[in-house]
This record gives C-alpha cells, sequence and structure tokens, in this order.
C-alpha cells in the first residue's frame, strides 16, 4: 500500500508519523512545495524576532526523522491529479502514483483588489521566505505600513515592531482580531498597540498604493477616509484562501475548501484532506468550515492518517481557538466567543489593566470565551467547553465573579477527584 | 510500573510546602508563583484542592506543539517541555484541556510538571501525604484523565484504561 501526502505542514506531518505509527510496513511519501525541509509557519514570528534560527521552525526537531520512520520527502510542487489512474502531477513533468492520499496544501495569502498591490515588493508573512525578506528589510527607523489586523497580523506585529521600525496598521474591521474577538476585547488590544508606539487605523481601507521612483518613503499609501500614508515597506496580511489550484479537473469537490465526511474523506474515492485547506467539522456548530487554525491541522492530520490506515475514526468537530500574544498582551478566544442565541454570559472589565474575560453559557454549559491578559490555566476553558460539562449552580456564581474560573472547573469537572 | 503522582485533596492542609518546593526544584527560588502545582482554596468549605498535570495519554500539549519541545521522558512517562526548543507561541496552553500548562511572561516560555525526573519535590514535601509518588493503578489523576476523554478527539490511543500508566 503506498500513501502520498500532498503538503508538509503540520496536517501532512502528523499524518506522515500516525500513518508510519499504524501501518509499519506501507511506503509513505511525503510531498512538500517549499525548499526548506518541513517547517510550521507558526513558528515565523519566533524567527522574525530572533529568538530561534530557521531550525527552530522545523516541525520535527531531529535531523533524520523522516529517514529513521521511512518516510520518503520529497520536495516538489503538485500540479495536478488524476483520480482514474490514481496519479499525481508534479511541475517537473514526473509522476507518482498512489493508492491512498490526503491532500494537506493548506492555505496562501491573499491580497485584496486594491491598485498598486501586485508590486512585487510588497510581502505577505505566510513563508519562511516571506519572513527572510522582512527580516532584511526591517530596520531601526524603517517605516511601515502592516495591512490587516487578523489575528496572524497581531501576532507578527510583535516581532516587527521589536526590529525598531516605525509601524502603521490599517485594518479594515472597527477593531483589531474583529473575527476572534469582540468590541471591548478587540479595542482594548487596539489601545495596547497604541500605548506600544505602534500607529493603529481601523474602520478603514488601503484604496490605492503609489510608488514613487524618486522619494522616499517609497509608497504612498491612499486610505478610504482619505488619509495619505508613507512607507518603506508594506506587507499585507489580510487573509489566507485554501490552495485547491491543483484540484481543477481531478472531481474533487470544493466550495471555498476542499469538501470532506466526518472521516475526512472527499467526493473522489481514496483521496482525503486535511488542515487549512480542507472544510473540516466545527465543534460547537457540527457544520463545515476552514478553521485555518494549528491545533485543528493537527487534529485533521491524526483523524485523517487514522482513517486512511483503516482504523474508523469519525471527527468529532475541531473547536476553533487562538491564542495571541500582541506586543505582550495575551488574548485568547474559543468557540462561540460571540455568544449564542437565548444564551447567557458572565463578563469581567479592567480596562486600566488591559484585562478582561468574558464566558458566553448555553444554559449551563460553556459555550464560548474571550480572555484577555490570562495566562494561568486558559486550557480549563477549552475543557469546559468540549466536555461541555454543566456548571449548575456555579454558573451564577461564575456570572457574579467570573475570576471563580478555576474554582468552578474543579467543583464541577474535577469533582469526581474531590471528596 | 510506571509511577504517577496521586492527589488526595482530603489530607491537604493549604500549608503550600509542595509548591514552594516546586518552585525551589526549578526555578531555584521559594516563591510560588513559579510552581507547576497548585493548592486552590474553597473558601466556603474550608478546603484545599491540588492540582498539577496528569501526564495524560492524550497529550494534548505534546501533539499541539508546532516545533516538538514537549517530548515524552521514556522513563517516567512524563511530557517535558525542552526549554531551549519552546519559541513560547502558547498553543500548548490552550490545547491542554486541564489547562495545566501556562505561560511564564518572564521567560518567554512555558512550565509544566516534568515530576522532577522521577522524584518528584512536591511528593517529598508534603507533610500530609496529600501527595504522594505511587505505582500507577487508580489514582485520582486516572480519574480526571476519564474526564478527560470526554474531550477526546479521536486518538486511538484514547482514553482512561484505569490500569495504564501515564503516557501510553
Ligand atoms: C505568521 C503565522 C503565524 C501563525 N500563528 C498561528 C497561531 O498562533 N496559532 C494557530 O493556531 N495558527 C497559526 N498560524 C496558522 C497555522 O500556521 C496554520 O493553520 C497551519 O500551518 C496549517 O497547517 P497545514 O498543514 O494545513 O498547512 P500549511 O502549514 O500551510 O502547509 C501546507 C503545505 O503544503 C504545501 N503545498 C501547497 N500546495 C502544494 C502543491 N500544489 N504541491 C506540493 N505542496 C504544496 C506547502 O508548501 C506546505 O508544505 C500562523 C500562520 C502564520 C503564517
Ligand atoms: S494534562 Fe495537559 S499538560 Fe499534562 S500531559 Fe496532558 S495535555 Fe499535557
Ligand atoms: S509554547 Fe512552547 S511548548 Fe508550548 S506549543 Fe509553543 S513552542 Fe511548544
Amino acid at each position: 500500500m503506498k500513501h502520498v501526502i500532498v503538503g508538509a505542514g503540520p496536517a501532512g506531518v502528523v499524518a506522515s508519523g500516525i500513518l508510519r505509527k499504524l501501518r509499519a510496513e506501507d511506503e509513505i511519501l511525503l510531498i512538500g512545495g517549499e525548499p526548506e525541509p518541513p517547517y510550521s509557519r507558526m513558528a515565523i514570528p519566533y524567527y522574525l524576532i530572533g529568538n530561534v534560527k530557521e531550525e527552530g521552525t522545523y516541525l520535527k526537531t531531529d535531523a533524520d526523522h523522516y529517514k529513521k520512520h521511512r518516510i520518503d520527502y520529497l520536495q516538489a510542487q503538485v500540479t495536478k491529479i488524476d483520480p482514474k489512474k490514481k496519479e499525481l502531477h508534479l511541475e517537473s513533468g514526473k509522476t507518482a502514483g498512489y493508492d491512498k492520499l490526503l491532500l494537506a496544501t493548506g492555505a496562501f495569502p491573499i491580497r485584496p483588489p486594491v491598485p498598486g498591490i501586485e508590486d512585487p515588493d510588497i510581502t505577505g508573512c505566510w513563508t519562511l521566505a516571506d519572513a527572510r525578506l522582512i527580516a532584511k528589510r526591517c530596520k531601526k527607523g524603517t517605516k511601515v505600513l502592516q495591512m490587516g489586523a487578523g489575528f496572524i497580523g497581531c501576532i507578527i506585529m510583535e516581532a516587527i515592531a521589536a526590529t525598531g521600525v516605525e509601524l502603521t496598521i490599517v485594518e479594515m474591521g472597527d477593531r483589531m482580531v474583529p473575527r476572534m474577538m469582540n468590541e471591548t476585547c478587540g479595542n482594548l488590544i487596539k489601545r495596547w498597540c497604541e500605548k506600544k508606539g505602534i500607529t493603529v487605523h481601523t474602520s478603514t481601507q488601503v484604496t490605492k498604493i503609489e510608488k514613487r521612483k524618486d522619494k522616499k518613503p517609497r509608497y504612498l499609501i491612499h486610505t478610504k477616509d482619505g488619509q495619505q500614508l508613507e512607507a518603506d515597506l508594506i506587507i499585507a496580511s489580510t487573509g489566507v484562501a485554501p490552495a485547491l489550484d491543483y484540484l481543477k479537473g481531478s472531481g474533487v469537490e470544493t466550495d471555498g475548501g476542499i469538501l470532506i465526511n466526518e472521516h475526512m474523506e472527499t467526493s473522489v474515492a481514496d483521496i482525503y484532506a486535511a488542515g487549512d485547506c480542507a472544510k473540516g467539522r466545527d465543534f460547537s456548530t457540527g457544520g463545515y468550515e476552514v478553521q485555518a487554525i494549528q491545533p485543528t491541522a493537527t487534529e485533521h492530520g491524526r483523524i485523517a492518517a487514522q482513517n486512511m490506515a483503516g482504523v474508523q475514526t469519525p471527527h468529532p468537530g475541531s473547536l476553533n481557538m487562538n491564542v495571541l500574544d500582541t506586543v505582550g498582551l495575551i488574548s485568547s478566544s474559543f468557540g462561540q466567543w460571540m455568544g449564542v442565541e437565548g444564551g447567557d454570559h458572565a463578563e469581567l472589565l479592567d480596562e486600566e489593566n488591559f484585562r478582561y474575560l468574558r464566558l458566553e453559557f448555553k444554559d449551563d454549559v460553556l459555550v464560548g470565551a474571550q480572555a484577555l491578559g490570562l495566562t494561568q490555566h486558559v486550557g480549563v476553558l477549552r475543557g469546559l467547553i468540549q466536555t461541555e460539562t454543566h456548571l449548575g449552580p456555579w454558573k451564577e456564581k461564575l456570572k457574579s465573579d467570573p475570576t471563580q474560573l478555576m474554582s468552578a472547573y474543579l467543583a464541577k469537572a474535577q469533582a469526581q477527584t474531590l471528596p | 510500573m510506571q509511577k504517577s503522582l496521586n492527589i488526595d485533596p482530603n489530607k491537604c492542609t493549604g500549608c503550600l510546602q509542595c509548591e514552594m518546593a516546586c518552585a525551589y526544584e526549578l526555578e531555584g527560588s521559594f516563591n510560588p508563583a513559579h510552581s507547576r502545582i497548585k493548592i486552590f482554596h474553597f473558601e466556603e468549605q474550608g478546603r484545599f484542592v491540588p492540582y498539577t498535570c496528569t501526564q495524560c495519554a492524550e497529550a494534548w500539549c505534546l501533539h499541539a506543539c508546532p516545533v516538538d519541545a514537549i517530548k515524552m521522558d521514556a522513563t517516567t512517562g512524563a511530557k517535558v517541555v525542552d526549554e531551549a526548543t519552546c519559541v513560547g507561541c502558547k498553543v500548548c496552553t490552550i490545547a491542554c484541556p486541564f489547562g495545566t500548562v501556562n505561560y511564564n511572561q518572564s521567560s518567554g516560555k512555558v512550565i509544566k510538571c516534568d515530576l522532577c525526573g522521577g522524584d518528584p519535590a512536591c511528593a517529598k514535601a508534603c507533610p500530609t501525604e496529600a501527595i504522594t509518588y505511587v505505582d500507577a493503578n487508580w489514582t485520582g489523576l486516572d480519574k480526571m484523565r476519564e474526564w478527560a476523554a470526554k474531550t477526546d478527539t479521536g486518538t486511538t490511543t484514547a482514553a482512561a484504561k484505569p490500569s495504564a500508566p501515564a503516557g501510553h
């Protein structure tokens, strides 16, 4: 049996390891489209800031990992798949056969249709190649404009600001991380960034980028609300979309992501999908969506591999969750952080100290949460949500004092361990 | 047989010796803020509950780490953070459903219980045997693991096998 995995990010690499564990004799081919050994995009900010060298971003610390586990690693771009012949076409013109195929091609950055944005010097922050370029260009005093303050935008901000540049952010939403934090929290993060010397423009958009030949800074940026901003370097962090181009004509159904069932199977037999390219099941809603986060990618990779190996494993759904460090302010968000209809919530706000905790309930079950400045025992939020623990009388206690979270958790979730 | 921490909250008097011993063992200071084991106080009932990592079999923290910084110690079964590899991304802190990996802002890394290499300082320091290091059979921590199995997202190795030692 030959398993082929396209994509060597966390989803693909985790899948390769599980396949080896479950199928000692099978052939495993892992194909990655980038020149570096398999690495984690998530670690890029820490490379940028200089905490780790490039090797520090690799998914496996042991350089011989793949060889040791008899996982063949091929650096190649897949251009087409042919399910009838059970074959992949590579950019080099070569082909490779498979018995079972996992699509784990992740996502790639997208840019809004703004005049001037195609400039080759405008960079994303998605690959190690991007990171090298940013590291080279960011010098003390360089004027940097970052488009987008989504969750990835907020994470890279710290690394970029730390290089001593003059940083300006333009975000379309009315606050920072609008898709994982509510107004209160998103605006607190904005205020925090401003306090740290970053200029933040929200509720506006870049409408035009002019490159000036004769003048520095090189770029003149026009915004919807009529401002003109200057920058030496523009970083676009304006969202990502699943990588699906190579699927044209394959019969693999997509709709803003590869469609899969609860066994991670696509619409074509023997082809599975996992990670940022796949519309996987969401724990909270039971629906299928692209979550585009690391924990989900590894969960997908694991479950897909189990199914490929013949261990029938349904995916109960991944919990959407995130933790951010925005120039030193730590925030996290879980599940239905925006609340649910007919639900109820508990809230604690300490603006001065940038602390916030908001818990969303459905009946007496925690279904979502947002936290700012919380670093201790954060994981219990996930635990309570995913085990659907009934909080009983603790819900009222939490409503009057959300800081009782750990006590509520111990009393209800771990009650069996208490006398 | 692999050993496991066994916690009996009934015996805990809230003296915090374990927290101090832990902080001293791992950070060289008697500052309980650095302790990997925490005592929670239920004021209404006058009860104390020691709480730390169960070294659970699912090891969510280990699997969530993007840079392979959490490894399993083959002898003790502990899931151990390699500080030199950890980039401080905190993904493990939201992945662990027990909330027992915590971010330490001063070091920029995460900290969790590593069983002190097989000789846990907390158990030695506890004067009432509320914390003991015993053969792992059906310890309080196994019951916690059983709870966490509900969080399970499809591991083959999953769930609470009462007799299975930590880390399998
Ligand atoms: C700067 C940054 C910070 C982030 N921070 C966080 C964070 O804090 N928390 C979090 O949860 N997530 C974070 N993420 C997101 C996280 O990195 C992704 O969710 C994760 O990488 C998805 O894994 P994946 O395996 O699905 O895809 P990817 O990691 O994108 O890997 C896809 C792989 O497929 C390959 N590929 C694509 N097309 C082809 C092809 N046609 N042929 C061959 N190979 C191909 C690529 O080369 C790559 O190897 C961050 C991302 C970035 C960029
Ligand atoms: S209890 Fe949490 S910290 Fe301990 S091994 Fe399990 S996931 Fe990791
Ligand atoms: S904080 Fe460190 S140990 Fe935890 S997931 Fe990130 S790199 Fe791994």
